[in-house]
């Protein structure tokens, strides 16, 4: 029987998660003022508490005092990648090692993408010589202010709550 | 005729663009039909298919082709390499007759992309109630927009952006008036899908996909299918006068992917597979750029125009710009680029367009391209590009 209540208090606060995340969806999408009423009222009722923790949006961004890009780098030629490999792309070692990406960089390419329903900057950033692919932050949208070669520093920023409280971390590059 | 050469015998084209009446299988059929009318030969000649479609890579569309067109029992071969695809087809039925297997052998490219939208565009993933780490990379969710962009417009954007970080000289300006020249192109050619001239400031006011892409700029997702016949020399030698006049010597034709480079885990680099297999096709041809009389290169934005004068070594290291600029490019400039409208007009059914390119190149080495001919061209190259990636490389001269 508490089994089952628990069970039931449970799917009521999922239910009320998939309210929450509905409306930071209308947030964004400047939705109908129904959709608005609705979600800011499943807010008030209940939303998550922080336990503390914290979770990465990606796994090669290591979160703390001062959060880092990791990389696995190849221990013969010290290629680098993000995700995991059985052998290196570049000379076809198979022994790889953990390395920190540098926090700053120059960036040497970008698109401002203008297909959603806000537009972002996407860009790839030489970190002293490891190309890293982020979307620019702290920085308006438009040609006239994102330039190549501009200097931009590794930037770290919360995405929200989920039911149990636990907050995700998300990394962009900002203007340094 | 030198013993072991390869001649596209038969090619064929479709009208690209919104095709409802047609099925993927229509598409192809009309092609494959064309292409042995052309040759003057029948489904009884053909030694080996190949068959290149991406959007229903499972779905046997080279039997079902034969279905359609004769079922002589021959061996196909159903291949998909993104948008080297057609290419990739048509390098399967080359390689068959090189390697003695078949004296005649037919590739076919189709799709059906009418009213698909952008290239890539995937759909965000479900939503769950925690965190989930999820895939290759551990992400919560949607990398699209969080990091970076990996879909085609914003993607070749940062290709054609790299170039002007590296080398100076581009501009939004630039960019478009790339696809100004091919648009202006396509009002000759009625294959083409879109065959609207655009001004300079209409495409630089168009609506922005991405960033330095306007909708003018960027290819078009449409139906279409091309085929061709390839014949050994052998064989040729005992077909008629005709025949062999019209035939097209396929002098060059490789497949390169990526080799490492540091970048091109975050970026793709569609540079170095690019000059590598340029600089295969020229030693295979015994040509250099300069003997070129025209260029079918993979616009698939115009951005990604810019960088391939450079990797197709049509211009100096780093000179794209002023290769452009120098009107060198135009139908009327010293290397005609892209004179069927490009991707930007003629539209890009994704399979279709490496064996299109090869089509536009062929049809004017026999000197049959009608409004868009480029008088007396001898020799020529057709270039495509499927990100990941895979490029193909085919150098085509007229018979002697
Ligand atoms: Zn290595």
């Amino acid at each position: 029987m508490a089994k089952a209540t628990s069970k039931s208090a449970k799917k009521k606060s999922k239910a009320d998660a998939k309210k929450t995340k509905n409306a930071k969806n209308a947030k964004n999408a400047k939705n109908t003022k129904k959709t608005k009423k609705k979600a800011g009222a499943a807010t008030k009722a209940s939303g998550p508490k922080r336990n503390g923790k914290q979770i990465p949006f990606v796994d090669y961004l290591v979160l703390g005092k001062t959060p880092y890009l990791r990389a696995n780098e190849c221990k013969s030629c010290a290629a680098r990648f993000f995700d995991r490999r059985n052998a290196c792309a570049s000379c076809s070692g198979t022994e790889f090692k953990r390395a920190r990406v540098k926090n700053r960089g120059i960036v040497t390419s970008f698109s401002i993408v203008a297909m959603g329903p806000q537009p972002y900057v996407s860009a790839i950033v030489d970190c002293d010589g490891t190309s890293v692919r982020t979307t620019l932050i702290g920085v308006e949208p438009t040609p006239e202010k994102v330039t190549l070669g501009m200097p931009v520093k590794l930037a770290t920023y919360p995405m929200g709550l989920d039911t149990e409280g636990t907050e995700a971390i998300a990394f962009g590059f900002a203007p340094a | 005729m030198a013993s072991g050469d390869v001649w596209i015998l038969g090619a064929n084209m479709t009208k690209f663009g919104k095709r409802p009446n047609d099925d993927v299988i229509d598409l192809a059929a009309e092609a494959a039909m064309a292409a042995l009318a052309d040759g003057g030969v029948t489904m009884a000649d053909i030694g080996i298919l190949g068959v290149g479609n991406l959007m229903n890579a499972g779905a046997g569309i080279g039997q079902q082709l034969q279905k359609q067109v004769g079922q002589t029992g021959i061996p196909v071969y159903n291949v998909a390499n993104a948008c080297a695809t057609g290419a990739t087809a048509l390098r399967v039925a080359i390689m068959a007759v090189k390697a003695g297997e078949t004296d005649m052998g037919m590739a076919v490219g189709v799709e059906k992309l009418a009213g698909a939208g952008l290239l890539g565009q995937g759909g965000p993933r479900a939503a769950s109630d925690t965190w989930q780490p999820n895939g290759r990379y551990g992400a919560l969710g949607s990398t699209e927009g969080r990091i970076g962009t990996n879909i085609m417009p914003g993607v070749f954007a940062q290709v054609g952006m790299e170039y002007g970080h590296k080398y100076g000289g581009t501009s939004f300006e630039l960019f478009a008036k790339i696809s100004e020249k091919n648009h202006a192109h396509s009002t000759l050619n009625p294959l083409a899908a879109y065959q609207k001239r655009f001004s300079l400031d209409e495409i630089m006011n168009d609506v922005m996909i991405a960033y330095p892409n306007t909708r003018p700029m960027c290819s078009g997702n449409c139906d279409g299918a091309a085929a061709m016949v390839v014949v050994s020399d052998a064989k040729l030698k005992k077909l008629s006068r005709a025949q062999q006049k019209r035939a097209v010597k396929i002098s060059a034709s490789v497949l390169t992917s990526d080799p490492w480079q540091e970048s091109c885990q975050v970026l793709p680099d569609v540079n170095t597979l690019t000059r590598n297999a340029a600089e295969q096709a020229y030693e295979q041809a015994g040509i250099g750029p300069a003997d070129l009389d025209l260029v079918e290169l993979h616009d698939c934005f115009a951005t990604a125009e810019l960088v391939h004068y450079d990797n197709l070594l049509l211009c100096e290291q780093g000179g794209a710009a002023d290769f452009f600029e120098s009107g060198a490019p135009w139908r009327d400039g010293s290397m005609p680029v892209n004179v069927s409208g490009g991707l930007q007009s003629k539209g890009h059914p994704i399979a279709a367009t490496g064996i299109a390119n090869i089509y536009e190149v062929a049809t004017h080495l026999r000197g049959e391209a009608k409004d868009r001919q480029i008088k007396g061209a001898k020799v020529g190259l057709a270039h495509v590009i499927g990100l990941g990636s895979a490029c193909g490389v085919h150098i085509l001269e007229k018979a002697a």
